[in-house]
């Protein structure tokens, strides 16, 4: 038994579980989507074997969903259409939640439009009629938002285009749903450099409007982030921002995190509308290090990648610090 | 609404959302002369998928795979309800499905939608003619329930209008019944003529009157984009002819079945590709041609790559010809 063994069964679950997105030393954009609800197995475990996934943070998320909410009801956006969908994805999140934790969640059909939904995690108790907004506290995104950890966007599709006319997101990377409400897919993707001439966001947009009702598929993104902090968004960038600068002054393996989405894209079933569920998960290089290969090859990427790729995603200024730092933790 | 022999779902191990259904017939019918109206739940007392308005489901007729419309709102739906229309000429499917009876088991493809409701639409006008009422009555219970503002058009025979007690009853006077076939026609010009800015018209019948209805729209002015009609579009692949294919590094040879892809020909013959969406987007499966004619079916190769015929996307690309060789 080598010493990397022993480390490896010591993981921690949030490294275990953590989605590492690098097949290969160099990372470009491309349409990287596969079907979901299959495991993936990494160098330190394994990740996706259902849509939602709930985790230590469940309800330290939750609080800060609720309370950014509460601070900027911007944050969530819906379009007057956009009701159906929203109860849609209400009813749909709920059930993927009890597939993942039939401990920790219940929803069961009382007859015809009535059901009840059970969060013991949240100690919440809900009976409500499907499409009935009076039988909620709030509007059904507003309900359901808090007690998911992914954001979630709703894109309605017409005139042979995806539009995004709802969503609830409070762990933004570096953008604004109250910015985009109301764009189509295309315009949404316009600031990505390099996508356009290769064709990815037209290819991920026609691959998107063909699903068919409850098909299911997922993709990864990344960036990094300094802090454990999901809201990265372009509402509270002086908040954020100026820790991309004062992060190099600090301990950079425990404060520099590699940001990692697990974004689902699901076709609704009755409302036709395509739900992006965005999850964010959150790992500090230290944590990262732990695992000889991912440190490895997220140091190579790192070096590699292209400057205006580290640029869009706001990596410029510590880039080559924490390369070194992750060889140095070799 | 049926169309005969529409193109099979291609089925990909480890694609996901609603495969193969196992139906059991609760309930048969007689909705109006020669048709037949036909329940289903799951076989097995799960649950079925729930579907956007307007959706179909493909039933297996036998060795045929008929599309019939879905005549529910969709929304968490219990069971499943079609109404087909005797075709004594036709090629036996409306036959196969007036012969079951209560009991039955019967496979099925999830529900396709592929005609949908627009959602900011100011308002709705649907125009059925006869058995074309099936997706309409769907859209109707959608809109009644959401609120959404409609009028429904519908023309049938004296004496051959189905689901007439209960569109009266969902659809009260936003439901027009037109018997005789020139007060429908005249009526459609007057509807479409006078139809508020925002509109979304949606119809679904025979081809003559389906004609009768765009050639209206046309002239009319109305943007296509707000003029939908039902019809069975490519939302599937269809199966492809057979193909022989030859690795020139191993000088294997072996056969492409139709409904079979050529990425799971290789597999089952133990040859790995490399391989992701199997929808021909990521570009992951791509191999190269050393001679035939591909027959692209991708999203990923452009024109140029198209037309360069050295490569293709084995989860969808099939071959013009009878053979190809692949460098593999």
């Amino acid at each position: 038994m080598t010493a990397t063994d022993v480390r490896d069964r010591a993981l921690p679950a949030r490294i275990a579980s953590f989605p590492f997105p690098f097949p290969t030393d160099t990372y470009r954009y491309s349409t990287n989507v596969e079907p979901a609800l299959a495991p993936r197995s990494t160098a330190a475990g394994s990740w996706g074997e259902h849509v939602l996934h709930v985790d230590e943070h469940y309800a330290s998320d939750s609080a800060e969903c609720a309370a950014l909410l509460a601070a900027d009801p911007t944050r969530l956006q819906e379009l007057p259409h956009m009701r159906p969908a929203a109860w849609d994805a209400m009813l749909y999140v709920m059930g993927e939640l009890r597939r993942a934790r039939p401990d920790a969640f219940g929803l069961d059909r009382l007859g015809g439009d009535r059901w009840r939904w059970r969060n013991a995690l949240l100690r919440i108790e809900q009976e409500f009629t499907f499409g009935d907004d009076a039988t909620l506290p709030s509007g059904p995104l507003e309900f359901v938002a808090p007690q998911v950890q992914d954001d979630l966007v709703l894109l309605d599709q017409r005139e042979g285009a995806l539009w995004a006319d709802a969503g609830v997101v409070t762990a933004a990377a570096d953008w604004s749903m109250r910015f985009d409400v109301g764009m189509s897919f295309p315009e949404i993707h316009g600031p990505v450099p390099r996508v356009h001439p290769e064709g990815v966001i037209d290819r991920a947009h026609q691959f998107l409007m063909r699903l068919q009702p409850g098909e299911a598929y997922r993709r990864t993104n990344w960036t990094m982030t300094v802090g454990r902090r999901l809201d990265t968004a372009t509402e509270t960038y002086p908040e954020w921002g100026p820790d991309r600068r004062l992060v190099l002054e600090q301990d950079l393996g425990a404060r520099l995190h590699l940001r990692v989405e697990v974004q689902h894209l699901v076709r609704l079933p009755s409302s036709g509308a395509v739900l992006f569920l965005i999850r964010t998960h959150l790992l500090p290089l230290e944590d990262l290090a732990r695992v000889p290969a991912w440190r490895d090859r997220f140091a190579a990427v790192l070096e590699e990648l292209p400057e205006d790729m580290a640029d869009y995603k706001g990596l410029t200024r510590f880039r080559s610090a924490a390369v070194a730092w992750l060889r140095g933790a070799a | 609404m049926t169309a005969l022999s529409p193109p099979a779902p291609v089925e990909a191990p480890g694609r996901t959302g609603p495969g193969t259904l196992l139906l059991r017939v609760t309930d048969v019918r007689e909705a109006a002369a020669g048709i037949r109206t036909v329940e289903f739940v799951p076989a097995d007392g799960g649950s079925l998928p729930a579907h956007p308005p307007g959706s179909h489901l493909v039933l297996h007729c036998g060795d045929r795979r008929n599309a019939y419309s879905l005549t529910g709102s969709g929304i968490a739906p219990e069971s499943y309800t079609i109404s087909v229309l005797l075709c004594p000429d036709g090629s036996g499917g409306s036959r196969w499905v007036h012969d079951l009876v209560v009991g039955d088991v019967v496979a099925a493809d999830g529900p396709r939608s592929a005609f949908a409701p627009v959602a900011t639409a100011r308002h709705h006008l649907l125009v059925a003619g006869g058995i074309g009422i099936t997706p309409l009555l769907s859209h109707a219970r959608a809109a009644a329930r959401w609120n959404r503002d409609f009028t429904l058009l519908y023309g049938y025979r004296p004496g051959a209008g189905a689901h007439l007690e209960e569109l009266r009853r969902l659809c009260g006077r936003r439901l027009e019944e037109h018997p005789d076939l020139a007060v429908f026609l005249a009526r459609i010009e007057t509807a479409l003529a006078g139809a508020p800015l925002g509109t979304h018209l949606y119809a679904c019948g025979p081809a003559a009157l389906l004609d009768v209805v765009l050639g209206t729209a046309e002239r009319l002015g109305w943007p296509e984009a707000r003029v939908h009609t039902e019809r069975f579009s490519a939302a599937a692949l269809d199966p492809g002819a057979p193909f022989e294919v030859t690795l020139a590094r191993s000088g294997r040879r072996l056969t492409v079945p139709s409904g079979v892809s050529l990425l799971e020909a290789l597999e089952d013959s133990g040859v790995p590709v490399p391989s992701m969406c199997r929808q021909g987007v990521c570009g992951e499966c791509r191999v190269p041609v050393v001679a035939g004619s591909p027959l692209h079916r991708d999203l990923f190769l452009g024109e140029a790559e198209k037309a360069a015929a050295d490569s293709l996307m084995c989860c969808v690309s099939r071959s013009t010809g009878p053979t190809l060789e692949l460098d593999l």
